[in-house]
């Protein structure tokens, strides 16, 4: 299989060589165009920021030139979440503030004399009373908790406390029930406490690293990459499970090519193994565990010849590797994962990862998590939130009650009237999040959609979803505007500023702007009692020993812990677990309480019908989902994502390499853009793997419509967790039309 | 003086960061590059092994491509550092067609562009900005002749290979494997 780059897959741009030589360019050559120091231009200005490209949130010093223009990016060197070295995301954020597709004024959704609906630029001022007048007949009509906040991003906390002011606590972030949710309910069950982000693994000091699905070094989560590449420098063993041939597989001392859908059943395996064996923490279970006696009854049979029948992992294999993880205790990190929304049973899967490092004692143990240290801003003083009357829990009487935050979908699903159910929502503000791509079963979100009396879209780019908007407001991006302070749990904490590096372009504005302007028009001044974000930051930052003079010279400032918060568990000290037993639950009380097994158990999911794949999709490392789709820089290092394929698939179907198929799902829904093939090795046989986030419909997307294919499109099978509402998305199977089929898609 | 690279591809990940930050460093437009990332899987699924590694010029000892320039423009700098001077550059790409590790192009204005080891950052004392800004760290740069530089001592100590070593080429960037 060894190729040439020019025959194989170039990730980076192109248009190198052969593409060049042509004539015309040739021509422009002349002395004129070269001045002497036109490469190294000087970079006279210097602003901080953090980075909005992802949710990593990396510090970092943004180069203006004499001129004003943002010319790069750089990380902080004294941030935690970057140590100086941004992701090639945050380097080619500038491509983010360039873009020309950007939202440039706001949108008022009318409709003509003919019937036809269009967008109008309007005024700041008409956009915002428009939404004030349309939310206040809601409040009078329906009750202000009628409408409900998506978001993801910086500007949300704003947009969260305007719909608090308001009298409505339905917030909801898809990263919840669409990604992370369904660990921080098993690490809250076993643990007593979430993992948050970014997540307290100690990699750096880890000796061995098990990744479960978890594609890090495609997913760009920072501050892990850095630490997993000193792992590797200190010869740490990483063990990962993928039916992918993963960068991170191609980097590990063992690969597990698990059959899809069967992790759990490995992971109880692991478990019967470690007991059965011995080789388990014995002083820390006994110490700080509840519940082992009924864990090990549990696992009894959970044999590794058992898991081999389930997963195809060789019995030795699940051994072999249950023997590394106790060598390197407590220095080893079976890790969470983020996305981990895949079969339905993820709060369980994730329980399991969560029982194995307890059984291996790596909770608060250097090598493995380390406790997060966190520096804690004062909020600018408001009057109280009124107090919701309902929830959007109400929709779901006695479901779904482990969930910790709200779930997205559960506010879509909530939102089609039902005769089950007196309220329903009525008005969505949705702020950076491209709903269309980022909750399954587009046809859902679209009826949830029909039912809307407002639906307003804060984003800087024409995203699908804006599309469906009554109002569309043009957020300035993130290179552009101030927003909150940063603040997160690191091992040292750590507070960053942003600050604007250039005016807003065209008629955008910061989120802070739009959130108080718009609580003015709704009569709720007494919650902006401020001239400007600046007196907030001032306020706030007074309030811990800084100024916002101090933070623009500083960019990051390491604050100092609280006395005696400790990185890890001192050895031998007497822990309360925030569980009900005090310890860390093995066997989850909080589960049994609810009713979900306290132990977690293997069912088999479905399997894909013949002629058919599993679809899996993750990420590539120049992307952040759907919202670099369209950034210069970005696509200029991949513009569309391509379906990976098995050989042996390739040739049942008589696939070849770059060919372009259509790709149809078990409930006949076809890709409304065909997708390249790309054949290799590093995919199994009954699975195929595709790149979130591309396949956009939205034609003022210019570089990023019509390229590749969304797997959003495909997840039209949605596995349900009963424990927290968690959206599994891993159950959908596509076939492949190598002509463009009659049926459409559902973009 | 003789500036080096070494490369690990054990830990490499693909990012493409080290692309984009020469881009936004080196002025570089948008659709070309000067570094550029190339992945070779081998074997059958699963027994499998992918190398991932940034490429680059090579900065040669016997550069085909300083060797072939008809104005000069093309010559060794400071430290063996090869490059182009783009008002003696016309253009003409026998260096694009000399170069067995296609690390030149024709930028948009005409003359032949390619990587330089951020010169004007070495001379400040700073890495190249690939090198600088790698999440990963498997970058290693320094000057050959200086036992306690980087990617001398990387070199003393991990096994490696060049690229293309039967072009006769004498390249400077190395593989750690």
């Amino acid at each position: 299989m060894k190729t040439s780059r020019r025959d194989f897959i170039r990730i980076s741009a192109l248009g190198l060589g052969a593409l060049s030589i042509g004539g015309s360019s040739i021509k422009a050559a002349g002395k004129t165009l070269f001045s002497k120091d036109q490469l190294n231009k000087l970079m006279m200005k210097r602003t901080s920021t953090y980075c909005e490209v992802c949710f990593w949130k990396c510090a970092g010093w943004v180069y203006s030139d004499n001129d004003g223009n943002i010319k790069k990016v750089i990380g902080h060197p004294d941030d935690p979440h970057c140590n100086g070295r941004l992701c090639p995301r945050g380097t080619g954020g500038v491509g983010m503030y360039n873009d020309e597709d950007r939202l440039k004024t706001p949108l008022i959704r009318v409709t003509g004399e003919d019937g036809k609906q269009t967008f109008r630029e309007a005024s700041w001022d008409e956009a915002l009373s428009f939404i004030a007048e349309k939310m206040k007949k809601i409040a009078a009509e329906h009750g202000p908790e009628c409408v409900a906040l998506f978001t993801h991003g910086s500007g949300g906390k704003f947009w969260g406390h305007l719909l608090k002011a308001y009298g409505s606590n339905n917030i909801s972030a898809p990263s919840y029930a669409q990604c992370r949710g369904p660990r921080e309910v098993a690490w809250i069950g076993t643990f007593g406490e979430e993992l948050g982000s970014p997540e307290p693994t100690d990699i750096r000091d880890t000796q061995c690293l098990v990744l479960i699905g978890s594609h890090i070094g495609e997913n760009m989560h920072n501050g892990q990459i850095q630490e997993m590449s000193d792992a590797i420098d200190k010869k740490a063993t990483i063990i990962t499970v993928d039916p992918r041939f993963s960068t991170a597989a191609s980097h590990s001392k063992y690969w597990l090519p698990i059959k899809p859908a069967t992790d759990i059943a490995l992971l109880l395996s692991w478990m019967h193994v470690l007991i059965n064996e011995g080789w388990y923490d014995k002083d820390y279970v006994a110490k700080y565990t509840y519940g082992f006696d009924q864990l090990k009854e549990h696992v009894k049979d959970f044999t590794p010849e058992w898991a081999y029948g389930i997963t195809t992992i060789q019995p030795d294999v699940i051994r072999k590797t249950a023997r590394e993880m106790f060598n390197a205790a407590p220095s080893v990190i079976v890790h969470p994962g983020r996305h981990v929304t895949w079969y339905g049973d993820d709060t369980q899967r994730l329980r399991c990862v969560a029982i194995l490092n307890a059984l291996l004692g790596s909770w608060g143990r250097r090598g493995g998590f380390y406790l997060g240290i966190e520096t804690t801003i004062p909020g600018f003083p408001h009057p109280e939130y009124p107090k919701p009357k309902k929830t959007w829990r109400d929709a779901f009487p006695g479901q779904f009650v482990l969930a910790d935050l709200a779930l997205a979908n559960g506010i879509c699903d909530a939102t089609i009237p039902a005769a089950s159910r007196d309220c329903s929502f009525k008005g969505w503000i949705v702020n950076g999040t491209n709903l269309i791509f980022t909750l399954p079963d587009i046809r859902n979100t679209k009826k949830a959609i029909e039912n809307l009396e407002l639906l307003v879209v804060i984003d800087t780019m024409p995203m699908e979803i804006t599309g469906y908007a009554d109002v569309v407001l043009p957020e300035c991006t993130y290179l552009e505007r101030y927003d909150e302070i940063r603040t997160s749990k690191h091992r040292i904490p750590t507070i960053a500023l942003r600050e604007p590096a250039a005016d807003p372009k065209w008629d955008s504005k910061p989120g802070w702007w739009m959130a108080k302007e718009l609580g003015h028009k709704l009569g709720l001044d007494e919650y902006f009692k401020y001239k400007d974000i600046e007196e907030v930051l001032e306020w706030q930052l007074n309030k811990v020993g800084s100024s916002l003079d101090e933070m623009k010279r500083l960019g990051v400032k390491k604050m100092k812990p609280e006395d005696g918060q400790l990185l890890y568990f001192e050895p031998g000290a007497d822990i309360e677990f925030s569980t009900a037993s005090g310890k860390i639950e093995l066997y989850a009380t909080s589960f049994s309480d609810e009713g979900f097994d306290p132990l977690p158990k293997y069912t088999p999911h479905p399997e894909p019908p013949q002629g058919f794949y599993r679809l899996n999709y993750g990420r590539a490392p120049m992307h952040t989902f759907s919202r670099t789709a369209n950034n210069p820089n970005l696509t200029d290092l991949m513009d569309e994502n391509t379906v990976w394929v098995n050989p042996k698939v390739a040739k049942v179907w008589g696939l070849s390499n770059e060919q372009y198929v259509w790709l149809e799902n078990q409930d006949g829904i076809v890709s409304s853009f065909p997708i390249k093939v790309r054949i290799t090795e590093r995919i199994r046989w009954d699975s195929v793997y595709m790149v979130h986030g591309f396949g956009h419909k939205n034609e003022k997307l210019t570089r990023a419509h019509g390229r590749g294919a969304s797997d959003s499109e495909l997840i039209t099978t949605v596995m349900v967790d009963p424990i927290m509402g968690g959206t599994g998305m891993r159950g959908n199977f596509v076939t492949f039309h190598t002509e463009k089929p009659a049926k459409g898609g559902l973009l | 003086m003789r500036y080096a690279m070494a490369i690990d591809t054990k830990k490499c990940v693909g990012c493409s960061d080290c692309v984009v930050a020469c881009q936004t460093e080196n002025d570089v437009p948008i659709g070309y590059c000067r570094d550029w990332i190339v992945e070779v899987t081998d074997g059958t699924y699963p027994q499998l092994e992918t190398e991932i590694r940034s490429e680059r010029c090579n900065q040669c000892d016997n550069s085909p491509c300083v060797r072939c320039c008809p104005t000069g423009a093309s010559h060794y700098s400071e430290g063996g550092i090869v490059l182009v001077t783009p008002e003696k550059c016309i253009g003409c790409a026998a260096c694009i067609q000399s170069c067995p590790y296609d690390a030149r192009y024709t930028h948009p204005k005409g003359y032949v562009d390619k990587c330089t080891f951020c010169i004007h950052r070495v001379k400040k004392g700073m890495e190249p900005s690939c090198v600088a800004v790698c999440p990963t760290k498997c970058m290693y740069f320094g000057d050959l002749d200086d036992p306690n530089s980087a990617v001398s001592k990387v070199l003393k100590t991990r096994k490696y290979k060049v690229l293309a070593p039967e072009a006769g080429t004498k390249p400077n960037v190395y593989y750690l494997i």
